[in-house]
């Protein structure tokens, strides 16, 4: 007894990232209550190649809300209508019959547009490369239990590291700050005894390379924490604001402990 | 030109072969590293793992992805564990027992060599990732975690919630992602791999395609690294992401490299059913809800249809309970999915009509729930609930879940010798790519240990030996091979863009899947399979004269990239359900209807079948060559599994 819904969709299209770009308009019909979003964009898409039309690129991969990869603007909310919950995990249901759709891809200056959909979050992985790691090279590892992690900080690292890197934040903060994203990160690592020694460089350097990348700043509007389909805190921002203080305080302690600068 | 199949594999006392093997191995010193290209394909456990600790030993490495960032690798969505023989839990676990059930688990189709070192490494795997800030769960003493996993009867699984997988690739990837900052690994993502390079019998390097400008390009190296996952998407519905292909793989297997086992193909028995025609892909649910959950369906047809709440306990039939009395809900997953599927073909299933058949099973949390309380279930398994929920907008809590099988792993995948090296030298395969660690049926938890084992503690050692023993000439992108497989792609992309035909590669896709799952999938007979391999050649034909692609090569062409993988697996469909057919014995998950113990379960035949079928690709793809790698028990005694 599965409901199905016709629906209009105002869709994105850029075919590169020089071009313009512009929307164009789509019927999406008979589409089934069950259905995921993306799966009434595969249907539309098969459409459009019957019609001899390019299909919408976007992009999706595990489709089951943990890879990231998917990701899209829909009615002017990152991933759309439902909270905690990824555009492939979307379904028809939350959707009515005669309902007006628009899709647009993340809008940030950090993410250029590809095609349609498709962005570019390059911008996410130099951040992590700038040290949003532990330095733990394969084979030097100790015993695994030598080092008890008191079962808070574990989850609490645990809250932190759920993080997918889809950039819902970033589309959903007027600012297009990665703030959450960063501090997701620093805080997952910073909660562990493990992440320690590395933690006040790891804040400065992936903070700086945020700012090198284009992205806003953060002046507290929590839209990022209301579009994460991980639900990551903003209290991590609150921590990582924190962090940055400390870390350049230990810097000087320890410019001064080397008699200084030079 | 056929190559004797020689495994490699150490003779002596199993506990020290890896460690013999390893002092025989030849050493780059440290400062030549550098002089050494490694390409590896593939980003997920093994991948990024192999990737990363070859860069932090100053190899200098190009890691190549699909998707637009290395931390998106399927290895992400693995939900449930990852086994070490750590015997934390004082419950009689250890290395050996590790192996033994492992080779035990495959249906003794394994090589015991391999699987001895996977055992071993599985303890160093879990010091690497703690120390690399992996968040496993913990007790309140601030120790480790372990929870008991499908099929084993000690407590070795570690996890991280419900997102192990996730946190391990994430661990991967931020090894990855510092040598990249160190400069030892170059990354490319959004770039996909469309062809090897063999100069001289030798890999030597890849064609691929840049996915946003289309532009081809050879890479050159001194060795390749195929960690590309698995070809579950053969099947068009698995537990796979969209993106999985097999193409890799199978052009490595046309240029010479043999495809060992592949119709030794997992059916995961907890995933979310197909709810139409339209499904794209299946969810898997852990299958630690099986720790929990039990599994059921109603005792007559009748009561299908009916609330299950208001089906008394009576007409209730816990089917595996009932057959499986000393392991219950926790039978290994082939055998679940297999009851699964017959309790449905009985007319027992639940749920709704698809193609006339309910596809669907029970899994009934109500009892753990009065027993444990909700909130406990929660937290095993909140996310899991929350994700069900999502799906199928029923609430797991209120009323059961439904489950039906699903194709999620393969164990078969490219040859290769215990040094992890293809028939093609210089061309090795990690991870789920390769077939060498779990026989015909693969254990819960053990595919990140695998992939993780091979990335960070297998890959180092044997591209060393490798590389210190080869002896290669210089190859530049001016050699008449190199320009050959370039040509050849470009070849290959102008072909399917001009078909100009009527038929959308999800289409396509979608019927080669149905032949394969309903000939080749849970269950096999002659009959079906004979049937399959007159359907796929005919299938292939009708897609390379009617297949439709619109835009053109130049741009990111989302259409193009599923035609290209789809060529692939319209030629590997073909080979699952030759070997599946040559095969002609069950063991494990490849259940051939003719060979079936009294008791319903897969009847081995060690006698004529105790070997990897490794087949070599002649150049007429419906005429393969089958070789076979005899396999030695020594250690562990092939028996009939029990798990009654």
């Amino acid at each position: 007894m599965s409901k199905t819904m016709n629906l209009t969709l105002h869709v994105w299209r850029q075919k590169g990232g020089t071009d313009v770009g512009g929307f164009e308009t789509y019927k999406a019909q008979d589409i089934s209550e069950h259905m995921s979003f993306l799966e009434m964009l595969d249907v539309v898409n098969e459409r459009l190649l019957a019609d001899g039309k390019e299909p919408i690129a976007f992009d999706s991969d595990c489709r089951e809300g943990i890879c990231g990869m998917c990701g899209m603007v829909i009615n002017g909310v990152p991933h759309g209508p439902n909270a905690a919950t990824t555009t492939c995990q979307l379904h028809m249901r939350h959707f009515n019959d005669g309902d007006e759709v628009t899709i647009e891809p993340w809008r940030a200056s950090a993410f250029p547009v590809l095609r349609d959909l498709v962005v570019d979050r390059g911008a996410f992985d130099r951040i992590i490369q700038a040290g949003g790691y532990i330095s733990a090279s394969s084979g030097s590892a100790p015993e695994a239990n030598g080092l008890p992690v008191p079962k808070a900080d574990a989850d609490r690292a645990m809250d932190a590291a759920a993080c997918i890197g889809c950039g819902a934040c970033v589309a959903a903060c007027p600012n297009a700050s990665a703030m959450l994203f960063v501090a997701a990160k620093a805080a997952h690592l910073g909660a562990l005894p493990q992440g320690q020694p590395e933690r006040w460089e790891r804040v400065k350097k992936m903070v700086a390379q945020m700012d090198a990348e284009g992205f806003g700043h953060c002046s507290n509007h929590y839209e990022c924490m209301a579009a994460c389909p991980k639900e990551i805190s903003v209290d991590f921002i609150a921590q990582l604001n924190r962090d940055l203080v400390r870390a350049t305080v230990v810097e000087r302690e320890h410019e001064e402990k080397s008699g200084g600068a030079g | 030109m056929a190559i004797q199949l020689e495994s490699k594999a150490p003779s002596g006392p199993i506990e020290t072969r890896w460690d013999r093997h390893r002092f025989g191995m030849k050493l780059v010193n440290p400062a030549n590293r550098r002089k050494y290209k490694i390409i590896v394909v593939g980003t997920g456990l093994a991948g990024g793992a192999g990737a990363a600790s070859l860069g932090e030993m100053g190899y200098n490495v190009l890691s190549f992805c699909y998707q637009d960032s290395p931390r998106r690798a399927h290895s992400i969505a693995a939900q449930g564990g990852i086994n070490a023989a750590k015997n934390y839990k004082n419950d009689g676990d250890s290395i050996h027992r590790l192996f033994y059930d492992t080779v035990k688990g495959g249906d003794f189709r394994a090589r015991e060599s391999n699987v001895h070192r996977l055992a071993e490494l599985s303890v160093n795997i879990i010091d690497q990732c703690v120390a690399q800030g992996v968040p496993f769960a913990r007790e309140y003493g601030g120790l480790l975690d372990n929870r008991s996993f499908g099929g084993a009867q000690v407590s070795r699984t570690f996890y991280a919630r419900g997102q192990t997988g996730q946190q391990l690739l994430l661990g991967a990837y931020q090894a990855l992602a510092r040598q990249i900052e160190a400069g030892t690994v170059k990354s490319f993502p959004r770039t996909e791999m469309m062809d090897l390079i063999v100069v001289d019998g030798v890999a030597r390097g890849v064609v691929t395609r840049d996915m946003v400008s289309g532009k081809i390009e050879a890479h050159l190296a001194d060795a390749v690294v195929l960690a590309t996952g698995g070809y579950g998407n053969v099947f068009f519905l698995s537990t796979n992401a969209i993106g999985c292909n097999a193409t890799a793989v199978w052009r490595a297997h046309r240029k010479g490299a043999y495809f060992a086992n592949p119709c030794f193909t997992q059916i995961h028995p907890t995933c979310i059913p197909a709810a139409g025609d339209y499904q794209s892909k299946l969810t898997l649910m852990s299958e630690s809800l099986r720790n929990d959950g039990r599994v059921w369906v109603p005792k007559s047809a009748g009561d299908c249809t009916r609330d299950p709440a208001e089906i008394a306990e009576k007409d209730r039939d816990y089917y595996l309970e009932r057959l499986y009395p000393s392991f219950g809900n926790l039978v290994p997953r082939d055998i679940a999915s297999r009851r699964a599927k017959m309790v449905c073909d009985e007319g027992r299933g639940v749920g709704p009509e698809v193609d006339g058949v309910r596809r669907g099973v029970y899994l009934d949390f109500r009892d753990s729930i009065k027993r444990l309380g909700e909130a406990k279930i929660r937290e095993r398994y909140g996310n899991l609930f929350d994700m069900y929920e999502r799906i199928t907008g029923e609430n797991p809590y209120k009323v059961p879940m439904r489950i039906y099988p699903a194709t999620h792993y393969t164990m078969g995948g490219l040859w290769v010798d215990y040094n992890l090296m293809t028939t093609i030298p210089g061309c090795f395969a990690a991870g789920e790519a390769n077939f060498s660690d779990h026989g015909a049926n693969r254990l819960g938890a053990s595919a990140l240990m695998q992939g993780l084992a091979d990335g960070y503690f297998v890959l180092p050692y044997v591209l060393g030996n490798y590389l210190a023993s080869a002896k290669l000439d210089k190859v530049d992108e001016g050699h008449i091979e190199v320009k050959k497989a370039v040509a050849d792609v470009e070849e290959r992309i102008e072909k399917l863009l001009g078909i100009g035909g009527d038929r959308s590669p999800d289409s396509f896709h979608r019927e080669l899947g149905n032949i394969i799952w309903n000939n080749c999938g849970m269950a096999r007979n002659a009959k079906g399979l004979e049937g399959a391999l007159e359907r796929i050649p005919a299938l292939r034909e009708e897609f390379w004269q009617n297949l439709k692609v619109t835009g053109t090569g130049e741009s990111l062409n989302q259409t193009l990239e599923k035609a290209g993988r789809l060529a692939d697996f319209m030629e590997l469909g073909e080979l699952l359900c030759r070997d599946a057919l040559a095969r002609d014995e069950s063991c494990g998950c490849h259940y051939r209807e003719e060979h079936v113990t009294e008791e319903g379960e897969a009847a081995r035949n060690d006698a004529d079948y105790q070997y990897v079928a490794a087949w070599e690709y002649t150049g007429d793809v419906s005429k393969p060559a089958l070789h076979k790698e005899a396999l030695e028990f020594e250690y562990v005694k092939p028996v009939q599994r029990s798990y009654k």
